[in-house]
């Protein structure tokens, strides 16, 4: 049966009003995501400064044992992963379990040899409800975050892997970079270096620097606070690329929604004229019936 | 007169970048005073207050634990948290210092402890920063 006008026309205003709504969601995800870059950008100094710094003391110092500098021998990995509290993101909340489930499916038998660190609702529902081991948790952070909203858990991390909790740490995330393309990494955060690099390491170079009491104290409270600072700098990627995926989402929604109006307005104006047709064919054939 | 560049890098920003004659810091062997002229240097910074001081004004900076670097008449202070006593939220302090005072008296698994201790001590760091003020 073809839908009568009235049905036509409730479509299109309903059509409508979820294309106003997607549409607001995109202009709120589009302000987030300029936030999101002020952000990162603020940060970007400060990890800029950090990294140059392990650089100038790691190269003028030939003896590395701290552990978060070297590798050591794997029983458990730990994976930190970042999802958003919602939905309504595309591919992004998605794509990062995917990867997580590959990468387990890969390299692990059993859950004991992995336990998983969690930012967003979404990954908290999703390790629930298929019963896999979650160290932490962290959901409701805020969509411009400081580095105090995320420090008690970037300083368990670094001290849940100091104490042996577990061997090596990645994260696994998406990575802005732009706002049309983000894109899953995973990470190794710790140890710093891999199994290869060791031996570049043992290498000491000359560095003009004073170090005050001596390198390896320094490493002690630098170390911890560059693993920590990786971990901010990839979450704050998550961020914006989530913002990103959300306004890519919901300009296709909003998108989408227009092409469904037009084509029913298609319908519509097709439904009337035939309406029309009907009824002046009714009125001619009427009329005709009367001269008869 | 020579000057000092000094920075105070934060995960948040730079929240400091200006020129000053003379830069206390409290290192984990004590105080330091760096002058311009001083040697290249690397140290740990406790959670202290940073002295920055031009003639006979002073500027003070809480800073919650990071490091000092000296190269050429620039000073950085890289550290996870600093606040000028004017952008020290005192409530949000007085709070931090209740809550940790709460969690060290539970004493729970030992991670929670140290944080919870780290936490006083930045908190009683703002709060002191404030107090001097009046």
């Amino acid at each position: 049966m073809i839908p009568s006008l009235r049905e036509i026309q409730k479509r299109i205003n309903s059509t409508e009003k979820t294309k106003q709504i997607t549409n607001a969601m995109h202009m709120v995800a589009a302000s987030k995501l300029g936030k999101s870059e002020t952000t990162n950008h603020a940060f970007v100094a400060y990890a800029e400064k950090i990294e140059e710094m392990v650089h100038h003391i790691v190269e003028s110092y030939g003896e590395h044992n701290h552990p978060i500098i070297i590798p050591r021998k794997v029983k458990k990995t730990a994976y930190f992963v970042v999802t958003a509290d919602r939905g309504l993101a595309g591919p992004f909340n998605n794509q990062v379990l995917r990867r997580l489930e590959e990468i387990i499916a890969e390299r692990h038998h059993s859950p004991r040899e992995y336990t998983i660190i969690s930012i967003g609702r979404i990954g908290r529902d999703y390790f629930k409800k298929r019963n896999m081991p979650v160290l932490r948790t962290v959901t409701d952070l805020p969509d411009n975050p400081y580095f105090s909203d995320l420090e008690d858990l970037t300083f368990d991390t670094v001290q849940f892997y100091l104490d042996g909790e577990f061997d090596q740490l990645e994260m696994i995330y998406n990575h802005f970079l732009s706002a049309m393309t983000q894109e899953v990494r995973s990470k190794r955060i710790l140890p710093l270096i891999g199994e290869d690099d060791v031996e570049d390491l043992k290498k000491s170079r000359h560095s003009e620097f004073i170090f005050e009491p001596n390198e390896e104290e320094i490493l002690k409270s630098l170390l911890p606070q560059y693993a920590e600072s990786l971990i901010y700098g990839a979450f704050l990627e998550s961020k914006a690329s989530e913002n990103a995926a959300r306004m890519n989402a919901m300009r296709n929604a909003t998108d989408n929604a227009d092409k469904m109006i037009s084509d029913l307005r298609m319908q519509y104006n097709r439904a009337r004229q035939a309406q029309i047709t009907q009824e002046l064919s009714e009125i001619i054939s009427g009329a005709d019936a009367q001269n008869d | 007169m020579k000057k000092l560049t000094v920075e105070v890098v934060t995960p948040d920003g730079r929240i400091v970048n200006d020129q000053f004659d003379m830069v206390v810091v409290h290192s984990e062997k004590g105080e330091l005073g760096i002058l311009p002229g001083h040697a290249p240097l690397i140290a740990p910074l406790i959670i202290s207050s940073a002295r920055l001081k031009t003639g006979n004004e002073s500027m003070k900076v809480a800073i919650g634990g990071g490091l000092v670097e000296v190269d050429q008449d620039h000073v950085t202070l890289l550290a996870q948290s600093a606040e000028t006593p004017a952008k020290i939220d005192v409530q949000r302090a007085r709070k931090a210092k209740e809550r940790a005072e709460r969690r060290i008296q539970q004493k729970r698994d030992h991670v929670d402890f140290r944080r919870a201790e780290l936490a006083l001590k930045r908190a009683i760091n703002r709060l002191n920063m404030i107090d001097e003020d009046i």
